[in-house]
């Protein structure tokens, strides 16, 4: 099967292109300058959709969890261990971009309110996820232990976000809360652009995995034909 | 569940033999307190604003080195093996060395809060703090048990447990901290409800999901 | 549909038993039938696959294809029923140092429900010789002495399989003659036996029928009556290419 005949795949990559042209588009070109803020503020159109699907990521990653410690089906990890990968590369940009608008904006690099802190809380845990893989014997007790730091740090995202929410009710949030439509579409853009990106990287960087792993079974297979 | 409780006492028995938890665990948390005494000015008065911290990233610290202890004993002699064969549920094995995990952490922290109390200058009473640590330690040693289990059967298991362990266990010290924080400043038990609703709801639930996933984890 | 488990003759019976780690495949698809009171000898060299056999059979490890029935029931099924059934004697003697044989036994002995267990304990430990050392601590018992205690803990719950790793390992001479005669008693009754070792010559004094694991397959199947030792030298030789 050649991928890269495939309607499927090229329906994906297209939509992908068009959305991200769109978005950057908007943001660029279209979007109102914020009152507050200033130009700066643009990064929020990218900051907020890089962290919620950095958040579907991880949900992919639990759920990709579960279903492998339910059926051993590899291809379970593989998509897990790919959807976790983007995801702590997302995260990462959501805490890279979230000091470069604060700075400017609150005057300090960072401030530990509720959905920042999440979100560095979040970074540690999936990358402790990958990490597990590696310090593991051998790379099927690795997807096991894996697939359980996927799910324990899942079902720990609500419970950080309303402890650090109530831990922060001192300081007032800094967050825009109110949208104007302009504004509203362009993020929108911005989130269905960054979903469609996720998708083509977790689609390509599976199959990469699963192509290697098959690769490895067949190395395995020909140096036992040799003996 | 006595399978359970035959768990237990076996690992009981063990310590009070060798005391080689105990007394290692012990130490470290009263050092921990003492260092990050040191790191803060004592005679300042903010000190009494660090002091709930101080004190439950000493046991955070030490409860690693404790729950580490859990597992690396039973993987000497191959007797997590041994308790694997025995005809029972998985989960036993996991309810049997929380339950114990619990208890050791619940004796560091019953004969080092008392110390620490005298060292920062803090009321002696305050039967609040053992809510605190109950439901704290809770927390601890759900998640705590399931990932000593993990940590043991690969290549670096004292450098992966703080990994795994510390990101979970956030809202537990956040939670911690700041219900010692009203308790040390004598303020209505009211102020710390929500957070001890929050620990609550984060043992049961780590309970309840740790002991699910626990077989996952020590399977070959 | 499935097994008819009460008229099953054989006490272990494996099909197409396949068992991967990840990309490194342990056993290639295994067929083996042990009858009631038989003891069976595995031989191999180092990664043939022994351990990984013993380990599934001891419900450790889940089997990634085929099947494996003890006593009838079905090792994926039944599994916490089958540990009823089986002792497993390893090289690693699942004993805690701190602890006395007496209160190791005692442990051993709540988690398998063993009934009238006091009398139990006594009974086991005087089959393995160490009753002037019940109450000591295990940690300072020499190695042939802990070997004979995994063996005692292993009995504790009477049970019908016993599984052999490598019982041998770390013994002396006398120490080994030790374990070979009190395996004896346990091989000659009813029990079924499978043992895996190292040892060519105490896997054909035990046993009835052998086979020899070569790279995940069984490479050889015989029958150990009559056998020489040399002659089976040379056939473990040949069949797992060992330049002699």
């Amino acid at each position: 099967m050649n991928q890269t005949n495939s309607l499927k795949y090229n329906l994906l990559l297209g939509l992908s292109f068009v959305l991200i042209m769109a978005s950057l588009a908007l943001v660029f070109l279209y979007a109102p300058t914020e009152k507050e803020m200033g130009e700066i503020q643009r990064i929020f159109y990218f900051h907020v959709p890089l962290g919620w699907i950095a958040f579907l990521a991880f949900f992919v990653v639990f759920v990709s969890s579960i279903l492998y410690l339910r059926n051993r089906d590899s291809k379970w990890d593989t998509l897990a261990h790919s959807s976790a990968e983007i995801g702590v590369i997302f995260t990462t940009l959501v805490l890279i971009t979230g000091p470069i608008w604060a700075k400017p904006v609150w005057g300090s690099w960072w401030e530990w309110e509720a959905r920042l802190t999440s979100s560095l809380v979040l970074w540690l845990t999936y990358l402790a996820y990958l990490l597990v893989r590696s310090y593991a014997r051998e790379e099927s007790r690795g997807a096991r232990f894996a697939a359980v730091m996927g799910i324990v740090g899942f079902i720990n995202v609500p419970i950080v976000y309303l402890s650090v929410r109530l831990w922060r009710t001192q300081h007032p949030p800094h967050l825009v809360d109110t949208l104007e439509g302009s504004m509203l579409l362009t993020l929108l853009i911005g989130v269905a652009a960054f979903t469609f990106l996720y998708v083509l990287l977790a689609y390509h960087r599976t199959t990469l995995m699963n192509q290697a792993r098959k690769v490895r079974i067949l190395r395995q297979t020909l140096d036992e034909r040799e003996e | 569940m006595n399978k359970v409780f035959a768990i237990l006492w076996k690992d009981i028995l063990s310590e009070l033999r060798a005391k080689e938890i105990a007394a290692s665990v012990l130490f470290f948390a009263i050092l921990v307190i003492v260092v990050f005494s040191f790191a803060f000015d004592p005679e300042d008065d903010t000190i009494g604003l660090v002091a709930p911290g101080v004190l439950w990233v000493a046991f955070t610290f030490a409860g690693v080195l404790g729950l580490n202890r859990m597992f690396a004993m039973e993987k000497e002699k191959g007797c997590l093996e041994g308790l694997m064969l025995c005809p029972v549920d998985r989960d036993i094995i996991y309810w049997g060395k929380m339950a114990g995990s619990f208890i050791f952490m619940i004796i560091v922290e019953v004969v080092v809060t008392p110390i620490f109390l005298v060292l920062f200058d803090l009321p002696l009473f305050m039967p609040e703090l053992a809510l605190i640590a109950v439901l704290a330690t809770v927390g601890f040693v759900s998640v705590g048990t399931l990932f000593s289990a993990l940590a043991t059967n690969t290549r670096a298991k004292d450098v992966l447990l703080p990994i795994l362990f510390f990101p979970i266990v956030i809202p537990v010290i956040i939670c911690a901290v700041k219900a010692s924080e009203v308790a040390f400043d004598g303020k209505p038990f009211g102020d710390m409800l929500s957070w001890l609703g929050i620990m609550g709801a984060f043992d049961v639930i780590f309970l309840v999901v740790s002991s699910l996933v626990f077989e996952f984890v020590i399977e070959e | 549909m499935g097994k008819d488990s009460s008229t099953s003759a054989y006490a272990i019976e494996i099909q197409q038993l396949a068992k991967s780690f990840g990309s490194h495949r342990a056993l290639k698809g295994i067929d083996l039938n042990i009858t009631r009171g038989e003891c069976l000898a595995v031989f191999g060299p180092n990664g043939a696959g022994k351990t990984t056999l013993i380990k599934l059979l001891a419900t450790l490890s889940r089997p990634s294809k085929g099947k494996i029935f003890l006593t009838g029931l079905d090792i994926t099924k039944e599994a916490i029923k089958i540990r009823h059934q089986i002792g497993v004697v390893s090289h690693q003697t699942f004993l805690y140092d701190n602890l006395t044989a007496y209160e190791n036994l005692k442990f051993y002995g709540k988690m398998y429900d063993v009934p009238n267990l006091e009398q139990r304990i006594l009974e086991v430990i005087d089959q393995v010789e160490l009753r002037n050392r019940l109450h000591d601590r295990v940690g300072i018992f020499s190695r042939g002495m802990q070997q004979r205690l995994s063996i005692a803990r292993a009995i504790l719950h009477d049970p019908q399989i016993m599984l052999l790793d490598e019982p041998e390992t770390g013994l002396d001479q006398t120490a080994t003659v030790m374990l070979s005669d009190l395996l004896k008693t346990f091989t000659s009754g009813s029990r079924t036996v499978l043992m895996t070792t190292h040892n060519l010559k105490l896997g054909l004094e035990l046993s009835d029928r052998l086979v020899i694991l070569h790279k995940g397959k069984i490479a050889h199947e015989d029958s150990t009556k009559n056998m020489e030792l040399a002659n089976l030298q040379d056939s473990y030789n040949r069949y797992t290419g060992a330049t002699s």
